[in-house]
């Protein structure tokens, strides 16, 4: 992949890896190959099996990646959830209803939490998280980083999770990776839990 | 039937000059783009005047397949230069002219041997009329859809993706963007249907008319040639479209959008 790796990296059941370094050093392109959406050289595996033995679809359902910005294609919000009802709405603070909200109508901030949820509703194996709470106010990131901490403890998931903030690094992960110049660079421990 | 004198011509052609004059007061290059078309127009007609006349006189199979291969090929090269981001490569050209050949020329040999039956099927005189007006309409559907296409794919590459990430397969992900397009390739013909006679007259009906022929018999052939028109459009309209979005899509799913070239820069 042009201007990304080698990399090489292994991320094991309920566990959270976080990546960070300067802008334009490859995170976002490397979340993108994992979950197979630009062409790429290298080889992603999931519990043993390459992302070349499954469907292209199938792979993204369990290996989610939830992009710094989120996409909508239709009016309402509950347009984009498969099942009637959604799980964790209370927990990122929102009311049933929202299902019948506009989606031209929500602020950044309410995007990017529901785009989370429709996410976890596919329940992914690994999440790829590209700087999920950069646009929520403090009390909405704890509420997204204990939804997503939970998350991982009751499905055992594996968490690949782009952050600028080193204090919510090392909240939420047990590693901490920097990729420099679409490389990875020094490997510290994080909190471990 | 009156025929016209290079006079009578010349006199038309006086008028298109007046307009040229006008239109260079609009705006300079206005004036000069009108007499290159109007040039181009009297260049082109009277060539494919004599290649007919030509072609009249030497009834050939080998020479009537050398003539619509050039329509092909010429009309196949509009399609592309209509495109503001067209498929890199071969590919541009090479979608639009197979789906073309595929619709206008099945539909045209299916209308001269099963419903127009002369002998030899492939007589110029009805051949080539039938093909240039199927080519001209599927040109320009094709066109139309494919270029809403991809303009749609680049400008909703956002909302693609993110369906794609959602583990939406491609056909899910591109399903309104294929519509769209479709729609966007077949509205002409169907309005030209629905409005025809009641506001325009149909070029060709006109001109058999003005040729002598009777108006019904000219009515006649006009309802077919809508009728073979508009399954021509469609038909290459709808395998453009499937070509081309496939294309747009690579083996793992994958919105390609690097698979177009970036539209010419604004003049």
């Amino acid at each position: 992949m042009e201007g990304l790796g080698p990399v090489t990296l292994q991320v094991a059941d309920d566990e959270c890896v976080c990546l960070t370094g300067p802008s334009g050093a490859g995170k976002t392109r490397l979340l993108r190959a994992v979950a197979d959406l630009d062409p790429h050289q290298g080889e992603v595996f999931l519990d043993g099996v390459s992302s070349l033995q499954v469907p292209a679809p199938e792979w993204r359902r369990r290996v989610a990646l939830l992009p710094a910005e989120s996409h909508w294609w239709g009016d309402r919000v509950g347009e984009h959830f498969a099942a009637g009802d959604i799980a964790g709405l209370q927990a990122l603070g929102f009311e049933p209803g929202v299902v019948d909200w506009s989606v031209a109508r929500l602020s950044s901030g309410e995007r990017q939490r529901l785009a989370l949820l429709r996410m976890l509703a596919l329940a992914p194996q690994v999440l790829l998280l590209d700087e999920p709470t950069a646009n929520l106010d403090p009390a909405n990131i704890e509420r997204v980083e204990t939804l997503l901490t939970d998350y991982r403890c009751t499905h055992d998931a594996a968490l690949l999770w782009v952050s600028h903030d080193v204090a919510q690094a090392e909240r939420v992960a047990q590693r901490v990776l920097r990729i420099e110049q679409g490389r990875l660079a020094a490997d510290r421990p994080g909190h471990r839990q | 039937m009156i025929r016209l004198s290079a006079v009578d011509l010349a006199v038309a052609a006086l008028l298109v000059l007046v307009l040229a004059v006008l239109g260079a007061r609009v705006q300079r290059s206005l004036g000069s783009r009108i007499l290159v078309a109007a040039l181009r127009t009297t260049v082109q007609l009277l060539l494919i005047g004599l290649i007919l006349k030509a072609l009249f006189a030497h009834v050939h199979l080998l020479w009537m397949a050398l003539l619509s291969m050039v329509m092909l090929l010429v009309a196949g090269r509009e399609v592309t230069a209509r495109q503001q981001r067209r498929f890199a490569g071969w590919w541009g050209f090479g979608m639009g002219t197979v789906s073309m050949f595929l619709s206008s020329f099945a539909v045209t040999i299916f209308a001269l041997v099963v419903i127009i039956g002369n002998q030899p099927w492939y007589a110029p005189q009805y051949a080539i009329p039938l093909l240039g007006m199927l080519l001209g309409n599927t040109m320009n559907g094709i066109s139309i859809a494919m270029d809403r296409l991809t303009e749609t794919a680049w400008q909703q590459r956002g909302q693609i993706e993110a369906r794609l990430m959602l583990g939406h397969s491609w056909e899910q992900a591109s399903g309104a963007l294929r519509r769209d397009a479709v729609r966007g390739g077949l509205i002409p013909i169907i309005n030209a249907m629905s409005a025809a006679g009641l506001v325009s007259l149909p070029g060709m009906m006109t001109g058999q008319i003005l040729a002598g022929s009777p108006p019904v018999e000219a009515v006649k052939y006009q309802i077919l040639i809508m009728f073979l028109i508009a399954v021509g459009t469609g038909l290459g309209t709808l395998a453009a479209v499937w070509a081309a979005s496939r294309r747009l899509f690579d083996e793992r799913q994958r919105l390609r959008l690097d698979r177009l070239r970036a539209p010419p820069a604004e003049r």
